[in-house]
Parts: structure tokens; sequence; C-alpha cells
């Protein structure tokens, strides 16, 4: 029994690691301005829901999540469906140039934003795009398809190739295969591939600040501008950040089952 | 593994993909490579320069001064986050009700933005109104971030390990769970100690997945950007100005393009060649 409890520990206490600057965050989104400068508590001693009731209801804060989330969303639909016949190829078939494709693929990941920033502001101005939700969701395929073609294939790859045979001796054309029996049958991947690009794309912030400036603003632009410009609103900043936290715990919780396999890019 | 058949129209599978990753990556790139090779007055007009914008850069004590800092903290970072993501792995239960929400909880930090991420450690580590700082410094140690360079590296590190220790965890925790159960009871009877298990089951069979973790940790940690220049503006003085912050400051701050450019292609290119390496490794490793 003993040996049980020490070992819980290490797991508890990096817990708790974690928890403790996420706790302070909330902590102060619970506080008055004043407050967080003028004394200094483990708990909000003035209980104030002020700093969300600005954000729910001032159109300049709210419209920066709706920003975030349309085009993380479209960005994670874009990235699976361009992926999955792609990540297929890779896990069924050789040809010519495979593994060079990959590794191509691949070095988009490795790219420093920093390094695209002004050229993508560039080519989305050109384009006609630049400060809309699209440029964004674009821009952020990137580094999100190759990441989506990596995780897929992993798990494709754990998908038996009788299965396909069957499929084809029963008379199935290859679209019809592909929709009816293999994407039913790679669920646990689509969903992990899925959560990694709404991760990807909900925490980058450099290129989606560079490709938009007003109509598209995302919610993490929208919080440096207001730390900048009127002051230190640091209530109304913790409650900001506070609820960035949600939308990333609430998917989270859907791929619970399959994170530490989809982290492992679908290769155990 | 699977065998593959040897197929040519796999590439219809594939050309949606290439094109929209061209679109993103060679128009860019390219716009970048002509930009590293001209100097211009602006209005688009442009003159040759050959390679002097890659010889400014590479002499430049600027850009010296920035990698070695660069490397410090990417060593650092991935000295202390392996080591302890595979002990926190090692020590988490396999089964129960606890392991989901061990998971969720680790994820966590992992899905906040990163700006979010800089600015929850700002006012964490202030040493007037944060709990880290208050903390250290009610310990008789004298810390400020803002001011401090060694305080301010102490904090940019802490953050990272923070920010990104639960992605070894994850990985090596699936590993790990990989590994049947015949082989520990195996070890067992032979009368192998924790250790031995460890060096000649586990860590074996977690080559592959800390190739990606070193490979993953590796890229993210030499880009990284949004949550040091939030947490310290690569401050105090130049103090955590690493490569990502100092290249911004030049392409988007001073708008020098030229030099910019170039800065930008041999930050690429460091950062090519070494994942090349690891990923000739891990393949290797995969077809043996």
């Amino acid at each position: 029994m003993r040996k049980i409890k020490w070992s819980a520990l290490a797991p508890a206490a990096y817990i708790l690691f974690l928890l403790l600057p996420i706790y302070w965050l909330v902590n102060m989104s619970f506080k008055t301005t004043n407050e967080i400068l003028g004394s200094f508590s483990l708990w909000p001693a003035d209980f104030t829901l002020d700093n969300y009731r600005v954000i729910f209801t001032d159109p300049t804060w709210y419209s920066g999540y709706i920003n975030s989330l349309t085009y993380v969303l479209i960005n994670t639909v874009l990235s699976v469906a361009f992926a999955l016949p792609a990540a297929y190829a890779f896990s069924r078939y050789r040809f010519l140039g495979d593994k060079h494709l990959f590794f191509w693929l691949l070095t988009n990941r490795m790219a420093p934003p920093a390094v695209f920033a002004l050229p993508f502001f560039q080519l989305y101005s050109s384009i006609g795009l630049f400060d809309t939700p699209a440029a964004v969701a674009l821009a952020h395929c990137l580094f999100n398809i190759p990441l989506a073609v990596w995780i897929l294939e992993g798990f494709m790859s754990g998908v038996p190739k009788e299965l396909d045979e069957t499929a084809f001796i029963d008379g199935h054309s290859f679209p019809s295969f592909f929709v009816r029996v293999f994407i039913p049958a790679s669920g646990a991947g689509i969903g992990v591939a899925a959560f990694f690009c709404f991760m990807f794309s909900w925490v980058e912030l450099l290129l989606a600040k560079t490709l938009t400036s007003v109509a598209a603003k995302p919610i993490a632009a929208t919080m440096t501008r207001t730390a900048s410009t009127s002051g230190y609103e640091l209530g109304l900043l913790a409650a900001a950040g506070a609820l960035t936290i949600i939308p990333g715990a609430v998917v989270i919780w859907f791929v619970r089952h399959h994170i530490a396999r989809g982290f492992a890019l679908g290769r155990v | 593994m699977i065998r593959r058949s040897a197929n040519q129209k796999a590439w219809w599978l594939v050309l949606p993909v290439v094109a929209l990753v061209a679109f993103n990556a060679v128009i860019p790139l390219m716009t970048v490579v002509n930009y590293s090779f001209q100097e211009t007055f602006g209005e688009n007009v442009f003159f040759w320069e050959g390679t002097k914008w890659y010889l400014q850069i590479l002499q430049s004590e600027r850009f010296h001064a920035s990698l070695l800092r660069q490397l410090i903290f990417t060593a650092t970072v991935l000295a202390i986050e392996i080591p302890l993501g595979i002990a926190i792995a090692l020590s988490m239960p396999r089964r129960g009700i606890g392991v989901s929400l061990c998971l969720v909880l680790m994820a966590l930090p992992l899905l906040i933005p990163w700006n979010v991420v800089g600015a929850m450690w700002n006012i964490f580590a202030l040493p007037e109104i944060g709990l880290l700082g208050r903390a250290i410094n009610a310990l008789g140690i004298e810390y400020n971030f803002t001011r401090q360079p060694g305080a301010a590296w102490f904090t940019v590190i802490l953050m990272d390990v923070w920010h990104w220790t639960s992605l070894v965890v994850l990985l090596c925790y699936a590993g790990l769970c990989a590994i049947p159960d015949a082989y520990m009871q195996a070890a067992k009877i032979d009368g192998a100690g924790n250790w031995q298990v460890f060096r000649h089951i586990q860590l074996p069979k977690l080559k592959r997945v800390l190739t990606i973790a070193v490979l993953l940790r590796f890229m993210d940690s030499f880009m990284i950007y949004t949550e040091p220049f939030v947490l310290t503006g690569g401050g105090p003085g130049n103090a955590t100005t690493f490569l990502s912050i100092d290249l911004v400051k030049i392409a988007l701050g001073q708008f020098d393009l030229g030099p910019a450019a170039a800065m930008s292609l041999i930050y690429f290119i460091m950062i090519l060649l070494l994942c090349w390496i690891f990923y000739t490794l891990m393949m290797r490793g995969e077809e043996r």
C-alpha cells in the first residue's frame, strides 16, 4: 500500500504545479483592478463578476471569441478533409517520391511562424483576404495539414488492410468504400486529428494577429491591445484569459480516451 | 505495420494537400528568398545585392548572441522536460478512474493560447501581485524578473516547463501503456529491480515516442516567440531575446526586409537540418 501512495505523489505534485498559475488567473478575474493592485490576498476579498459582465456585453470583447472560434473551426474542417485522402495514400501505397513528399510536408510544421509573418501579410493582402477569418484559417493550414496527415497516417496504419480488400470484393467503388467503410473505421484517429488541429489553431497568435486588423481580430489580439491602450486593466485581462481556457478544456474532454495515443501521433 | 503496395495513382489522393500547402509555403518562401538577395528603398524598386545580407547576418554579433541564447534555452528546456516527463509518466496510474482526470488536467496547459500563457505567468510571477513572486521574495531571495536577467531566465524556463512537460508525459504514457503485461510479469519473475525494468524493458520500448517528443520539443522551443515576448518582451535589455523575437523585431519593427529575409532562411535551414537528422534516425528505427 505504502508504495502506491508514494508513486501517486509525483503526479499529484505535478498537477498542483500545473494548476497554481491557472488558479491565480481565475482568482484575479474575480477581483477588481483596484484590489489586485492595492492588496495581496489568496482569494478575492471583494468578489465581483464585473469583469465577465464587461466581456459578455461589450462587442469589441465578445466578437474576439467569435472570430477566433470561426477561423479555428474552418481550419479544423479544412485540414482534416484535405488530410484524409492523403493520409490514406501514405498509409496504404508506395508511390514515386512518397518519403520525400512526407518529409516536405513535415518541414512546414517546422517552419517558424516568425519567418512567414511578413510574406503571409503580403500574400493574403494581394488576394483580398486580409482581415477575414478565411485568411487565418488558410494560413494555419500550413502547419495543421502536415500534422493531421501525420496523425491520421499513424492511426490508419493500425486499420487492417483486409478491411479494404473485403470492401472491394463486396463491390464498393473507391469513393463509396472511403466514405462508407474507411472513414467510420478510423473514427478515433479523425477525432484526435481534429482535436490537434483545433488546439494548434486556437493557441497560435503571431500569424492570426498579423493577418487581421479590425473586423476579424482574434480574442488573443484583443487582449494585448486592451492591455497596452487603456493602462493595466488586470481584472479584465485575467477574465478574458480565463475564458480562453474553456474551449480547450471542453474539446479535451471528448477525446480523453484517445489523447495519450493521439500525442504519440497514433504510432504506438 | 502494413505492407504497402506500389501504386502511382496514389498521387491523386495526395494532390489536394500538396496544392494547398504549396500555396501557403512556396509562394511566401519565394518572397523571402527574393528579399534576401535584394535591397529596396520602397515603391517596389529592388536592387540585386547578392549574398550581402547573408554575410552581414552571419557576421553580426547580434545574431550570434540571440542564437547562443536560443541554443542555451532549447538545451535547458530539453534537459529538464524530457527526464521529468519520463519520471511522471512512470509514476502515473495505468487504470482506474484517476487516469482520465490525470490526462485531462495535464493536457490543460497545452490548450491555452500562447499569449495567455505569457500573460498568466506575468501576473503569477510579478513581485508585488503574483503568487510566485511574493513567495520567492518572502523566502528572502530578491526576485524581480522585469529587472534581473537571471530571474527573467528562471521565469521563462519555468514557464516553458509548465507549458510543455505534459506533452512529454502524454507521449511516454502512451508508450508505456503499449508495453504488453507479459513483459513486466516476466521481468518480475526474473527478479528484476525497478531500475533494471526501466533500463532494459521500458526505455527501449519508449524509444520511438521519445524521438517524437524530442523532435517536437526541439522544433517548438527553437521557434518560441509569443510566450517570452508577452512575459518579458525579450528583456530586461536583450537578456531573453530569442531568435524569433529578434527576427520579428528586424522584420516588422525596423522593416529591414533584406536582413530579415536572410536571417529567416538561415534560421529555417538550421531547424530543417536538425529535424532531418532526427527524422532519418526515427525512420531508420522504424524499418528495423
